[in-house]
């Protein structure tokens, strides 16, 4: 397993064995995304209380939990839409929590992000929502651009609903444009915020078939933040459980169900 | 009757200052209640009441310095989103401009029959074409014109950007590398900015032009005599400067109808009330706005 491996790299970067640079994104098996002691509050609510987390390149991590445990807030802190109380979160061997706007949307568009609802633009069209990163971070022409969307909508089996409203579509259809959004810029990084929530059984199959494909052929290094056990089971290399702010166990799906912990085994007992 | 009238305006200012989930200033209407009837605890409440309005009163104003200066921070970076602010000038220049037209078209209409009615006891109608045009050029026109835009266009803003924050659209510009306050405020508030003293113009032509046809129709007079005896005496600077007071209207209406869009909480109730709360307040920050670029003008421009 990749992690006692990413863990020793963390701890020579730390003691300034390795600069951060130097094994970002360099190293198949090298951490991409790094937090550590991440305290969040909202008000007098302690949400994540000292989270830490490692995710390697080309490594798919699952965080499991009940609702309100701040598994969202936990991706929204990744991507710097909100800023942790305390801790670190280190992408590609950068400080995030230092960043300023300029350098942090410089980092965002090394990152995808699928939101829970898809988030899509409502006033655009698909094919403008998909080329929406692509108008503002590259210099492709129109005609690339539409041949980008293009690709990008065979990838997520959506061909030929380049001028739909995103209210024109099921939920499935938008969480599909949504990830055909979120790879636009071809992410090294990919954070999905409840993929399959929501969905029929069927669509949530088809939408982890997509996500595990585009995981083959991208290599990203993702974070899947869900409460389908299945669908963790399926595209995660390894879970996370939160509870009480912080991550009760880690690691493969076959490794939390032979857990003790009586939590561990009645979130899964419920799901199964 | 003061009281009786009371709950009512402490209604109206609850809704301006509300946040939903946070108690307005409705407490005061309860001070006029059948229930009052232990002053004690009324006057403790009234107070703590009070003190919370005050200081949500000054976070509201220094939650609204800071989304300036992050709207000024913003505008001074690149890309400067041009195609966005066409489509911005489209949707609320050309899309308000009937509106506009037809507001101050009836506007004009109005004070033409009002004025006739009023000079007439006087045997002063033949003042009638420049008291119209000095009233509609120096201030009916802007202040029709501040209003209706604040109307329409300030509770769209607070709607369609109260709307992409409730469901998470604002984070999905701002996760894909996209300033929001550039792409979605500082377009919107320079849109605004440009647009209102072109819609006053179009506003004060309509307002003149109706004027005339309401006066012909009582006492035919041709048109040209009209504006004649309309725009004697007037300089340059008397269009000028109340034509161009509306940009700082444009400035009110988009600034607060992006910072109202922009914090709203709380699903469709909360855009439902920045909706509400855009109009309401850009409406009373126009008209304070022109109380104070009045007295400016008149030291300045006159």
């Amino acid at each position: 397993m990749m992690h006692s491996e990413q863990e020793v790299l963390l701890a020579l970067e730390e003691t300034g064995a390795v600069p951060a640079a130097e094994f970002s994104g360099v190293k198949s098996d090298a951490p991409v995304v790094v937090l550590r002691s991440i305290h969040k509050s909202f008000d007098s609510q302690i949400v994540l209380d000292g989270i830490d987390l490692t995710v390697g390149s080309g490594e798919t991590l699952a965080v499991l939990g009940r609702s309100g445990t701040g598994k969202s807030v936990l991706l929204k802190l990744i991507i710097g839409l909100q800023k942790p109380d305390s801790g670190s979160i280190r992408i590609h061997g950068q400080e995030l929590t230092l960043l300023d706007l300029d350098a942090l949307n410089e980092l965002r568009k090394k990152m995808g992000f699928l939101f829970q609802h898809a988030a899509l633009y409502d006033s655009l069209t698909v094919e403008q929502n998909i080329a929406f990163p692509l108008k503002r971070h590259t210099k492709m022409t129109e005609s690339e651009q539409r041949d980008r969307v293009k690709e990008l909508l065979a990838a997520v089996g959506m061909e030929g609903d380049l001028k739909k409203m995103p209210s024109d579509l099921s939920g499935g259809m938008q969480k599909r444009i949504g990830l055909a959004r979120a790879l636009a810029l071809d992410p090294a990084i990919l954070l999905l915020d409840e993929p399959t929530a929501g969905l029929d059984p069927i669509t949530s199959g088809e939408i982890d078939e997509l996500i595990l494909k585009l995981q083959e052929e991208h290599d990203m290094a993702s974070i899947v933040v869900t409460h389908d056990l299945h669908s963790a089971k399926t595209i995660a290399d390894r879970i996370a459980l939160l509870h009480d702010g912080t991550v009760l166990i880690e690691g493969s799906f076959t490794e939390l169900e032979k857990s003790d912990n009586e939590f561990v085994s009645e979130f899964l007992k419920r799901d199964s | 009757m003061l009281v009786s009238l009371w709950p009512i305006a402490a209604a109206i200012l609850d809704l301006t200052m509300q946040v939903p989930g946070k108690q307005g200033i409705g407490f005061l209407a309860r001070w006029f209640s059948p229930d009052a009837r232990q002053p004690t605890s009324l006057m403790r409440s009234t107070i703590t009441s009070v003190w919370s309005l005050i200081n949500r009163f000054l976070e509201w104003f220094g939650d609204l310095g800071l989304f300036a200066w992050q709207v000024v921070r913003a505008s001074v970076r690149r890309p400067f989103e041009g195609r966005e602010l066409l489509r911005q000038l489209d949707e609320m220049g050309s899309k308000s401009l009937p509106l506009v037209a037809l507001a101050g078209a009836a506007i004009g209409a109005v004070l033409a029959l009002e004025s006739r009615s009023s000079l007439a006891r006087f045997g002063a109608t033949s003042m009638l074409p420049g008291a119209l045009v000095y009233s509609i050029i120096h201030e009916t026109g802007p202040v029709v014109t501040g209003l209706v835009v604040s109307g329409r266009v300030g509770a769209g803003i607070g709607a369609e950007l109260g709307s992409m924050k409730v469901t998470e659209q604002i984070d999905a510009i701002e996760a894909s590398g996209v300033n929001p306050y550039k792409f979605l405020a500082f377009t919107r508030i320079v849109a605004c900015i440009l647009v209102l003293p072109l819609l006053t113009l179009a506003a004060d032509f309509c307002g003149v032009l109706f004027g005339w046809v309401a006066d012909t129709l009582v006492q035919p007079v041709s048109f040209h005599r009209f504006i004649n005896q309309g725009f004697v005496g007037a300089t340059f600077s008397d269009f000028l400067a109340p034509t161009f007071r509306t940009a700082v209207f444009g400035l009110i209406i988009g600034m607060i109808g992006c910072f109202q869009g922009m914090r709203t909480q709380g699903g469709t109730a909360g855009v439902g009330l920045s909706a509400t709360s855009s109009v309401v307040l850009s409406s009373l920050f126009v008209i304070l706005a022109d109380v104070i670029l009045v007295k400016f003008i008149l030291v300045f421009f006159s």
